[in-house]
């Protein structure tokens, strides 16, 4: 009988500069990016990153405040990135530095912008124009 | 160099089921880039965490995707346990595992259809849907429901399938393996099948680690990430070895997926040898989860994470669910490139799509 | 002209359903239930279809679509709605991202039941729309006139989205979750 590795649950917390180093560090290690997501937990947004070697899942925590987040995009690490990247971008709000392939908002096609965080938009287009001129832009044309 | 033109393929298309859109951007018959974009039924089911409570929510779940409805009841109940750090009986387990390979030859069968009909063979389709309808009525047999059946619950299986009636499944399913042996025939030695698919949409197998392929589009590269190994279910206890092609192309996609029917039939009758009696599920009584879990199956699709986070209340902070066709589409946007037009609707197929998995 | 109920032509349109009801939809068409028996075949151009298919409910993406394959069907033309999610929403009522049922947007003939509706019932109902058809065919060869365009059914996906943050979107969940709270505490 094998060993049940799927019990294996390993959540690190980090800081959002050390994003980009820790993604280069597993990448180099021969880790797969599993899946990113973010969760808004009162006024901070808590994202996750889930890295997989050898069937053991290794993952990444940070909080960035959900107010105003922004991040350093892991496409250039993890070319595969932005289906997460873009899909939180639309979902939550967040703004993804160096975003290899952007869709500007028009990832999914929904008729509220941000549903899952109300403290950025969510839903009011006119909150936040400055940080999210693009994708209001890119939703205001489509409905 | 010649005119650069951009087609749009979908949203609606008369091989795809479901809607995806992609540009693309063409040199005489030549693809040169493809560029994605979904979105078209994105629903946002996970927010129903907000209304529905955990044990409530395995429902919502499991409509994610009508063909590989079970996987994802399960995905759900197996982050939902891990969290709450319950285990569950093994005769549950053999049972999940045993309607789960049921469901991946169903799904598997229903995509070689897919696939006759794309390369517009449609006798082929008529005989892959016929064989599968034997599967949809032992689903029917066992739990009441065709495509959605609701039997999986955290903590285990809603009912039990007794010996009897899974004795009689497995003798149906090795009475439609000479059936299903003719039909892999045609797919895998016919010239005409071997046209469309050999050589075409290669997918190298640094490509495919390097775009983060998942599932038989992995498999099919020779990269070898099948969840199955990780131990989840009984796969440890039953002994399993996934099924691997080198090739990397459409004729190796389809292969695999081929070898994969058969090895869930093994598969099924291992479990069935070895099941043992006792309970289907255990009680869980004033016990929210508090905690996260990322827990992981190995979908018809390839492999698919189910994440929960708690905080001791009836309604969870969070589902996500990253599903297989989602870690598919940069490889698909790389064997696109350099394909002919006319190839575009296979490769599309080859990656087995679920848009309604991808946007939830 | 009385051809048009012994040989209907469907067409199927994907809202936003699960597949459930889709594959129900093509298994319909394959062997074990083969509704060519019946002289229904699949198209897939709107203008030579005389029954409309719809599974899964509408969201402020597709409701266009659904109106433009619906406009460019030829009179007289029915409309099926299969499974729950297209009858009212479904399991999916309650996303930020559905608009409702498919009879917000067009006037539905039949409702299937189901989900996911079972073969048998989507035969069952696209039997009892060839019977709506006929009707419908005698009053339009009787000179009425034809009552089917989607433009009676006028509905702004973009406001009942912001209502929708009242009535039943994020408002109605956080009562949810403070209600349960205050059971706790009890």
């Amino acid at each position: 009988m094998t060993e049940r590795k799927d019990l294996i649950q390993e959540f690190l917390l980090i800081e959002p500069g050390e994003l980009l180093e820790t993604a280069l560090e597993l990448r180099t290690a021969g880790y797969r990016l599993g899946q990113a997501c973010a969760t808004l937990l009162g006024d901070q947004l808590e994202l996750l990153y889930s890295f997989e070697k050898d069937n053991v899942l290794r993952n990444e925590k940070l909080t960035v405040d959900a107010a105003a987040p922004e991040l350093p995009s892991i496409t250039p690490i993890y070319s595969y990135a932005f289906v997460y990247e873009n899909e939180m971008h639309d979902l939550f709000g967040i703004t993804f530095r160096n975003l290899s392939l952007d869709y500007g908002g028009a990832f999914y096609k929904i008729a509220r912008e941000t549903p899952w965080n109300p403290k950025f938009g969510g839903g009011e287009k006119a909150a936040a124009p400055s940080e999210d001129g693009v994708s209001s832009e890119a939703e205001g044309g489509e409905a | 160099m010649s005119k650069r033109t951009v087609i749009p393929f979908g949203p609606q298309h008369p091989v795809l089921p479901e809607p995806i859109h992609l540009d693309l951007v063409i040199e005489d018959e030549t693809v040169v880039e493809a560029i994605p974009s979904i979105g078209y039924i994105h629903r946002g089911l996970e927010k129903l965490v907000d209304k529905n409570e955990w044990p409530e929510m395995v429902y919502v779940i499991e409509r994610i995707c009508g063909i590989c409805s079970f996987g994802h009841g399960w995905g759900y109940c197996k982050t939902i346990e891990g969290n709450l750090g319950v285990s569950v009986p093994p005769r549950a387990e053999y049972l999940r595992t045993i309607l789960h390979e049921l469901g991946r030859m169903h799904s598997h069968l229903l995509w070689l259809g897919c696939l006759a009909d794309g390369f517009g063979f449609e006798s082929l389709f008529m005989h892959s849907w016929r064989l599968r309808e034997t599967v949809l009525d032992l689903f029917e047999e066992t739990t009441g429901g065709r495509v959605i059946f609701s039997i999986c619950k955290v903590g285990g299986m809603r009912k039990d399938i007794p010996n009897e009636m899974l004795k009689k499944m497995e003798e149906t399913l090795r009475g439609i393996e000479g059936e299903l042996h003719e039909l892999a025939d045609v797919f895998l030695d016919d010239d005409t099948v071997k046209s469309r698919l050999v050589g075409v949409g290669v997918l190298t197998k640094e490509e495919a680690f390097e775009l983060g392929a998942v599932g038989p589009m992995a498999r099919a590269s020779g990269v070898n990430n099948d969840v199955r190994l990780d131990g989840h279910g009984v796969y440890g206890e039953i002994g399993f070895e996934p099924c691997l092609e080198e090739t990397g192309d459409s004729y190796a996609r389809c292969k695999v997926r081929i070898r994969e029917v058969f090895q869930s039939i093994d598969l099924i009758a291992k479990c069935v040898s070895m099941i043992p009696d006792g309970d289907v599920a255990i009680e869980i009584k004033g016990q929210n989860p508090a905690g996260e879990f990322v827990g992981r199956i190995e979908q018809p699709r390839g492999e698919a994470y189910y994440y929960s986070k708690g905080s001791g209340q009836k309604f969870l902070d969070r589902i996500r669910v990253r599903t297989p066709t989602n870690a598919n589409v940069p490889p698909l946007v790389k064997i696109l490139q350099g394909c002919e037009l006319a190839d575009v609707p296979i490769l599309v197929l080859t990656i087995d799509p679920c848009i309604s998995c991808t946007e939830r | 002209m009385a051809a048009i109920t012994k040989s209907p032509w469907i067409i199927h349109y994907d809202g936003s359903s699960c597949n459930g009801c889709d594959i129900e939809v093509l298994a319909c068409l394959t062997p074990m239930y083969d509704v060519e028996r019946f002289g229904i075949i699949n198209t897939g151009n709107p203008k030579h279809a005389d029954i409309l298919l719809i599974t899964g409910a509408v969201n402020a993406q597709n409701i266009p679509v659904v109106r433009q394959i619906y406009d460019q069907m030829p009179s007289p033309k029915i409309v099926v709605a299969i499974g729950v999610c297209a009858a009212n929403g479904g399991v999916f009522k309650e996303c930020y991202n559905i608009a409702g049922g498919v009879d917000r947007v067009i006037p539905v003939d039949v409702y299937v039941h189901g989900c996911a509706a079972r073969p048998e019932s989507i035969i069952d109902g696209v039997v009892k729309g060839l019977g709506v058809l006929a009707e419908k065919q005698a009053a339009l060869a009787s000179g009425e006139t034809d009552p089917d365009v989607s433009g009676a059914y006028l509905f702004d996906p973009v406001s009942y989205a912001e209502k929708g943050d009242i009535e039943n979107g994020d408002a109605e969940g956080a009562k949810d979750r403070s209600e349960a709270e205050e059971e706790a505490a009890k």
